[in-house]
C-alpha cells in the first residue's frame, strides 16, 4: 500500500510502524541515550523508538527537543523515519538536523496505520509504503 | 514553496553539506508556516547561545557544521560576561562550556556579541527583512524601526545567518502587520520615563496575548518604546505593536481603529505598579542599555558610592564606545557587564528583592532569579542604591 503525504526531511527510512499517536515532547520525554520514551502517562512510555517508523501527531514541549532528535541520531537510537499528522518546527528542524526522513499530511488517521507492519518513508517524494 | 535555481542548487548540496542541511531547515520551516518563497535578510540574531539551553548535543551539532554567516549576525545574551565571568561568581565548569559554545558560533562567522539590542550594532532600516530571535529585539525591529522579522528559533536563525535568507511568512508580509487591538491610554503619567512605559507594557502585554496592539494617548521616545515593547513581549507574545503618530507604520498607514476591540488603560493604574520598598540589589539594562542610558546613569552616579550592588548590562560594543561613562559608573562601585543580563545570568539568584527599571525584568525576575522584583525609575533605582540606610552587612561594594 502506498500513501502520499508531504516530504519534510529528505532520505529514505525503513522499519516497523510504531504509532504514538499522542504528541511527543522529546526534551525530557525521550531518553537520548537509549531511545526509550520516558514521559509519564504517554501511551508509548517504556517503548524503544530506535529504528521504528514512528507516527505521532506533532511535537510538543520545548524547542530544545530538536537537539534531542539530533542526539538520538548520533547515539544510534533515532527512529528510522518520522510521520507527523502536521509538522511543526521542533520535529521538522530536529529531523533535518538528525538526518531522519520525515513526512506529514498523509491524509489517513495515524491510529488506522497497522502498528508493527514493515514500512518505508521516502522524505524526498513524501510517500509512505506499507509492506505485506 | 517556490525556490530559485540558486536555492535549489544549495538544497541539492552543490555548496556543501552544511549549507544543504541549513537550506533544508529553512525550507522545512517554510513548509510548516506555508511560506511561498524565500526572502533576503539584512542581519540575523541567533538564539541557542546559552549552554544551559542547547546543552552538550547542541554544541556537538554546531561543531558538525562548516560554513560562515553571510550577513551581520550576533548572538542572544548568555549566562555570563564572557570576559568578566569570574567577577560574577560563575561556576568555572559552566564557564568553560559556555565559552566553547560561543567559540563554536565564532567559527561559523557569528560576531562575538551576545546582546538583545542588535539594532545598536548593525544598521537596521524600515522595510528590512531580518531573522532575529530575542523577543524584545524582535519587537523593537518590527515596531520602532519598521523592519520585518518573525521570532526565530536557534537553528532557523543560524540557518538564515549562513544562507542569508529566511522563508517569507508571518510578519514578513504586510497584510499580517495590521493592529488587532486598540489601547487608549488616558490621564497624564506623573513621570513618563522608560520605566513607566515598561510598566505600561507589563499591563498591556497581559491583555494583548499574541495580538498586535495599537496605542493612542502616549508620546514615547526610542528608549521608552524599547521598554514598552520588551515588557509586552514578556507578559504577552507581542512581536509587533504600533503607536499612533509615533511608530513608522502607524504614520505610513494611519490605521483605522473602527472595528478593533478597544481597551482603556488609566495612567494611574500604571503608576500603581511602582512601590516604595528597600531592595537588596539594583539591576538595570533589560533590554541592554543604549548609549544615552549609559551616559544618564553616569550623570546620576558621578561622585556617588553605592551601598547595595548595582548591575548594569549593555552590549560590549556600546560599552567600548561609552568608556568615559562606564568609568564614571564603575568608580561608584556599580558594575557594567556585557553579553548577559539579570534574566539569563545565575549571578542575580543570590538576592531576595531586586529593583529594576524594566517591565520585562519585573515580569521575568521572579521566575528566572527566584527573587521578588520591584520597578522604579532609573533615577529612583540609583537613589536607593546610594542611600546609606539601605546598606547590607555583606554588601559587595
Amino acid at each position: 500500500m502506498i500513501i502520499h503525504g508531504r516530504g519534510i526531511s529528505r532520505g529514505i527510512g525503513k522499519g516497523p510502524l510504531l504509532i504514538g499517536p499522542d504528541p511527543i515532547s522529546f526534551l525530557s520525554g525521550v531518553d537520548p541515550e537509549t531511545g526509550i520514551v520516558i514521559e509519564p502517562g504517554h501511551p508509548l512510555k517504556g517503548t524503544d523508538i530506535t529504528g521504528s517508523v514512528l507516527a505521532f501527531e506533532y511535537g510538543k514541549g520545548s524547542t530544545v527537543g530538536s537537539y534531542i532528535l539530533y542526539a538520538l541520531s548520533r547515539n544510534g537510537h533515532a527512529p528510522a523515519a518520522i510521520i507527523n499528522k502536521e509538522a511543526e518546527t521542533i520535529i521538522a528542524v530536529g529531523a533535518i538536523m538528525g538526518k531522519i526522513p520525515m513526512i506529514d499530511r498523509i491524509g489517513t488517521p495515524l491510529i488506522d496505520l497497522p502498528t508493527g507492519k514493515e514500512a518505508e518513508v521516502d522524505g524526498n517524494t513524501g510517500t509512505l509504503t506499507i509492506f505485506g | 514553496m517556490h525556490l530559485t535555481h540558486e536555492e535549489e542548487a544549495v538544497l541539492n548540496g552543490e555548496e556543501g553539506e552544511t549549507k544543504q542541511q541549513l537550506m533544508e531547515i529553512l525550507v522545512g520551516v517554510g513548509k510548516v508556516f506555508g511560506a511561498d518563497e524565500m526572502v533576503q535578510i539584512r542581519s540575523a540574531q541567533v538564539s541557542g547561545a546559552s549552554y544551559k539551553t542547547i546543552g552538550e548535543w547542541g554544541l556537538k551539532w554546531l561543531l558538525s557544521l562548516d560554513a560562515r554567516a553571510c550577513v551581520p549576525s550576533v548572538l542572544n545574551p548568555v549566562g555570563m560576561d564572557r570576559m568578566r565571568w569570574e567577577e560574577m561568581d560563575i561556576d568555572p565548569e559552566f564557564a568553560k562550556k559556555q565559552l566553547a559554545v560561543i567559540s563554536a558560533y565564532e567559527r561559523l562567522g557569528i560576531s562575538l556579541e551576545c546582546t538583545c539590542t542588535p539594532y545598536y550594532l548593525n544598521i537596521t532600516e524600515y522595510g528590512d527583512h531580518l531573522a532575529w530571535s530575542e523577543s524584545s529585539a524582535v519587537s523593537y525591529a518590527n515596531s520602532v524601526i519598521g523592519a520585518r522579522t518573525n521570532r526565530e528559533g536557534g537553528p532557523s536563525a543560524l540557518a538564515a545567518a549562513i544562507i542569508g535568507k529566511t522563508p517569507r511568512y508571518g510578519l514578513h508580509l504586510v497584510e499580517n502587520r495590521k493592529p488587532e487591538l486598540y489601547f487608549r491610554v488616558e490621564g497624564e503619567p506623573q513621570q513618563a520615563d522608560a520605566s513607566w512605559y515598561g510598566a505600561l507594557g507589563y499591563i498591556a502585554g497581559k491583555i494583548s496575548g499574541n495580538r498586535i496592539p495599537l496605542f493612542s494617548g502616549i508620546r514615547p521616545g526610542r528608549d521608552q518604546l524599547k521598554n514598552l515593547g520588551a515588557a509586552m513581549a514578556a507578559t504577552g507574545a507581542v512581536a509587533l505593536y504600533h503607536v499612533q503618530g509615533i511608530t513608522p507604520e502607524a504614520r505610513v498607514f494611519s490605521f483605522d481603529t473602527s472595528g478593533l476591540e478597544e481597551v482603556v488603560i488609566e495612567a494611574n493604574e500604571v503608576s500603581d505598579l511602582f512601590t516604595d520598598e528597600i531592595p537588596d540589589t539594583v539591576a538595570i539594562g533589560c533590554p541592554h542599555c543604549s548609549p544615552e542610558e549609559l551616559s544618564f546613569l553616569a550623570s546620576l552616579l558621578e561622585g556617588q558610592k553605592i551601598t547595595i550592588p548595582v548591575y548594569i548590562f549593555a552590549a560590549r560594543n556600546i560599552i567600548n564606545r561609552e568608556q568615559e561613562s562606564v568609568r564614571i559608573i564603575e568608580r561608584s562601585g556599580a558594575r557594567v557587564f556585557a553579553d548577559t543580563c539579570m534574566v539569563v545570568s545565575p549571578a542575580l539568584e543570590q538576592y531576595s528583592l531586586i529593583m529594576v527599571n524594566s517591565g520585562k525584568a519585573l515580569s521575568y525576575v521572579p521566575t528566572m532569579c527566584g527573587a521578588e522584583a520591584m520597578i522604579g525609575s532609573t533615577r529612583d533605582c540609583i537613589e536607593k542604591a546610594c542611600n546609606p540606610q539601605n546598606m547590607r552587612q555583606d554588601s559587595l561594594t
